[in-house]
């Protein structure tokens, strides 16, 4: 039960090589903060990047959608 | 504006085109009764205000929330989004089921493609942080059937709202958004009458940005809170008076609270950003009750999702100062307790009660009039 467990949890994490000076230039960085090791400060780095990078994305809403919304939002008084 | 949670708005509504035919379809389908607050859940997954959900978890999304406040794609998720039924219901995997709230039809279609058991003291224990059955959370979870469904829902018909006019869904309130030119718009979540500490908070938040967002959490409350009515009412009052009309808008969400402290206010924040906002106001112990959580446990967990896309606003605590002669708070003010006026709802419920006016240091004039005027402000 407890192995099945552990091989759980490692299914959903892999390793990521980075050069040992940043590794520990990291470490270095981390030290005082509320980052408990050098993998949750990349994993947190990481994320954040990506998130940047997807934040732009274009909705879909087709012309005709868009004016019925519109038209409801004029009905409700939220639009003159 | 952002681009929804898990960047795209999910729309799982049958249109309108197809409502009859797939009302009818439905009436022949295995047939599962759920409760208001269910078929809520139905709904705001449905109209994209859980965007990316597309239904209820299924197992390994369940597993990922519970354990990393994550869905297995890595997108941020910080409450499970369940639906359970009591083990020995007559349902299963791989067929399709109608869920039905009333008797008049059926609400919506769900694929039940999983079903899996419930441990409630461990969906306790990391949700809620406590096995206390003390806790409203942990206490709807120990009532919870054995048995969760997951799958994806379609939403077959909008019951019908008595708040109809504030009803927007992401998909209105995007396109608001972009017609009314703002950028930068802060969302603010209440479950009360609005009293000065409240508008200070707003306006203060609306100062560096394009407009704001008044959502009131609309649903089934404890006995003593205020009604829905009031809260709508009063806060009509208070932007009729006080708001500049092309920088507020009020919008209701028809929502559950769960009391899950700081993971409910991630949870607020994506809704919010779901809806388009780009700032959410996280106030001191948001989401909790009693003192299950520390009281900026609601703040600091912010820190562990720099992936979130909506921009948690902390406040912490505020109050009117007799010698400012305004709103204040720790940051801005240097005097002491005696010039202070709080803003205690116990103390306001207390003088509603009286059908003695709040003063105006407390709550606005009109505001205050309108709290006096309702037959029923509290839930009985």
């Amino acid at each position: 039960m407890i192995r099945k467990k552990e091989e759980e949890r490692d299914s959903k994490f892999t390793t990521v090589s980075i050069p040992t000076p940043l590794f520990e230039k990291i470490k270095k960085r981390i030290e005082g903060t509320g980052f408990t090791s050098v993998s949750s400060y990349v994993v947190y780095v990481l994320r954040e990047i990506l998130a940047e990078e997807s934040a732009s994305q274009d909705e879909a809403f087709t012309r005709e959608d868009e004016e019925r919304v519109k038209e409801r939002l004029r009905s409700l008084g939220y639009l003159d | 504006m952002p681009a929804p949670h898990g960047g795209r708005l999910v729309d799982r509504v049958v249109p309108e085109a197809e409502r009859e035919e797939r009302l009818e379809e439905a009436r022949s389908l295995k047939a599962l009764r759920i409760t208001p607050d269910q078929a809520r859940e139905v709904e705001n997954i449905a109209h994209g205000i859980y965007s990316p959900l597309e239904g209820f978890l299924r197992r390994e999304e369940y597993e990922s929330v519970v354990e990393y406040m994550r869905l297995p794609g890595d997108v941020a998720w910080t409450l499970p989004i369940v639906l359970d039924v009591e083990v020995g219901t007559d349902v299963r995997e791989g067929r399709t089921v109608a869920l039905w709230e009333d008797d008049e039809a059926p609400l919506a279609v769900m694929e039940v493609e999983e079903i899996f058991p419930l441990d409630r003291r461990r969906h306790s224990r990391e949700v809620y942080g406590t096995e206390d059955e003390s806790h409203p959370g942990v206490a709807k979870t120990m009532a919870m059937g054995g048995l969760l469904l997951g799958g994806r829902v379609e939403l077959l018909r909008e019951p019908e709202s008595p708040f109809h006019a504030y009803r927007l869904h992401p998909k209105e309130t995007r396109v608001l958004f972009r017609e009314r030119g703002w950028r930068q718009v802060v969302a603010f979540q209440t479950r009360n009458v609005p009293h000065l500490g409240h508008e200070y908070v707003q306006k203060t938040a609306l100062t560096f940005a394009d407009g704001l967002f008044i959502n009131p959490v609309i649903g089934r409350k404890k006995r003593g809170d205020f009604t829905d009515q009031a809260i709508l009412a009063t806060y009509q009052a208070l932007i009729d008076h006080y708001y500049l009309k092309e920088r507020s808008v009020m919008v209701v969400l028809q929502y559950e609270m769960r009391y899950a402290g700081p993971r409910e206010a991630v949870h607020h924040a994506i809704m919010r950003k779901n809806f388009g906002c780009t700032h959410f106001i996280v106030g001191r112990d948001h989401a909790g009750v009693g003192n299950f959580y520390h009281p900026f446990a609601a703040h600091r967990i912010f820190q562990e999702f720099p992936d979130l896309g909506i921009v948690p606003v902390f406040f912490n605590t505020f109050s009117y100062c007799r010698r400012c002669g305004g709103v204040v708070n720790e940051k801005v003010c240097p005097h002491g307790p005696e010039d202070k006026v709080e803003f205690s709802g116990t103390r306001l419920r207390e003088m509603v009660l009286a059908g003695e006016k709040p003063p105006p240091e407390i709550i606005r004039p009109e505001v205050a009039e309108v709290l006096l005027s309702l037959d029923k402000p509290f839930v009985e």
